[in-house]
């Protein structure tokens, strides 16, 4: 381990010597922000080579406008919501879910299976499934969209947050940060979808995209390709986790999730509308859409004041250089998004690196 | 979210199976890998396998999980 890790350092400290700067890797993955902290991977990176964090939390990129609907269907007596635990407590209009679980019917649920069980446990009430997550999550909503259809439940529906990353990556690219260098790239996802999906940012943006496990040895190993690739100046597309990923993917999924959703322009907490980035249910499927069915609309709306997350998201600011971090926003009682789930920038740096100062 | 967890199929009915994580049992689904099979090791995510995984490499995400489990109790978190 110890000889993998001198050897990676050589080619980060070799990389920033023939660059001359700084050279920005953005993680496209909240287990890779946690993970980089818990092991405490940036204390043997070189300090010119800086790790930011990317919209990579599903909690931390779902629009308040999307809360807010959640919310405005938790208030009526008819529904439960059947939420993801990491949702219950992002703050939207006039509180959280959590907030609401006195009065409203709020489940926490692990799977879509155990919301469409509460499908049928309940059968005088409808169930509105939280359907976030990126392309590890989708596919089970459709699982379970399907499941219904076929057994005929008629007291199901999704309202479907699911986002897909490689718009996100684009968005990044071509609006909000051009000064990223280069992606890691999420190692579960890319079960999914094959790294084969990034290969239009390496080819379009001319950025190396690497996959990587989560383990601190293949992060920095990862690490290690991208500052070697800018380096040479041939920016490729690699998997480094072959264990899991494939080129292709998950097929089996990809189909089940094609037969169910198509993509629509969605909101993104940070990045705002971005074109065919998030999944809606296709029209055969539409009467197990809590979007169509219940006449909701999804409001974009500002973050609370102060509230930097979308910045952050874009990874133009470390959490410290948010004025509400460690005051007014903990995870105790955060303010914005990614201080709720453990997964969200804000939360590991309170976390691991509340010290560290303010500055880029 | 997206970190799936490495388990071994016990029993399997259908695409039903009931999976072993570092000790801990639950109900799990194949429906995303026909391939699996009782004795398999898979990826699980959100109740679903999601593709299957070898000992090395479950053994490496077992650890990491363990890590980040303490750092939810840790932080008092609600999340699963
Ligand atoms: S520290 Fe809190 S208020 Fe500041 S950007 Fe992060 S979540 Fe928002």
């Amino acid at each position: 381990m110890r000889e993998k890790i001198l050897e990676a350092q050589r080619f980060m400290n070799a990389a920033c010597k023939k660059l001359g700067r700084r050279i920005n890797v953005m993680e496209v993955c909240g287990t890779h922000t946690v993970a980089i902290f818990r092991s405490g991977i940036k204390s043997v990176l070189p300090e010119r080579v800086k790790l930011l964090s990317g919209p990579g939390c599903p909690v931390c990129v779902t629009d308040q406008g999307y809360i807010d609907a959640v919310l405005q269907l938790a208030d009526r007596d008819d529904c439960m919501i059947a939420t993801y635990g990491d949702m219950i407590r992002v703050p939207g209009k006039g509180g959280s879910l959590e907030t609401r679980q006195s009065k409203a019917a709020v489940k926490v649920v692990l799977s879509s299976e155990d919301a469409l069980q509460l499908a049928r446990d309940n059968p005088d009430k409808k169930i509105i499934f939280v359907a976030v997550g990126f392309e590890t999550t989708t596919p089970a909503t459709a699982v379970a969209v399907k499941e219904a259809a076929g057994q005929g439940i008629d007291n199901f529906y999704i309202l479907s947050g699911h986002k897909l990353v490689v718009p996100a990556m684009r968005a990044l690219l071509s609006a909000k940060n051009n000064n990223i260098d280069a992606f890691l790239c999420p190692g579960h996802v890319s079960v999914i979808t094959g790294y084969g999906v990034f290969r239009e940012i390496v080819e379009d943006f001319n950025r190396p995209c690497v996959v990587a496990g989560f383990e601190a040895v293949q992060i920095i190993e990862g690490l290690a390709e991208i500052c070697s690739q800018l380096a040479a100046g041939k920016l490729e597309l690699k998997s480094m986790y072959p264990a899991v990923v494939t080129e292709q993917g998950n097929t089996a999924a990809q189909e089940i999730v094609a037969e169910c959703f198509e993509p629509a322009d969605g909101y993104w907490r940070g990045l705002g509308k971005i074109e065919k980035s998030t999944l809606r249910l296709k029209e055969k499927y539409g009467k197990f859409d809590a979007l169509r069915q219940f006449s909701i609309t999804e409001t974009p709306v500002k973050e609370a004041t102060g509230c930097r997350c979308g910045e952050v998201l874009c990874g133009l600011i470390d959490p410290p250089q948010c004025g509400l971090f460690a005051t007014s926003c903990t995870p105790d009682d955060p303010v914005g998004a990614c201080m709720v789930s453990t997964e969200g920038a804000c939360a590991a740096w309170f976390k691991y690196a509340r010290k560290e100062k303010r500055e880029r | 979210m997206c970190l799936a967890v490495p388990a071994r199929i016990i029993e399997l009915d259908k695409d039903v199976a009931v999976v072993d994580a570092m000790g801990n049992r639950f109900r799990a689904k194949t429906t995303l890998v026909p391939e699996a099979k009782i004795g398999s090791l898979v990826l699980i995510h959100a109740g679903f396998a999601i593709s299957l995984v070898d000992e090395e490499e479950a053994r490496k995400t077992w650890e990491i999980i363990e890590q980040i489990n303490d750092l939810r109790d840790e932080s008092n978190d609600t999340s699963q």
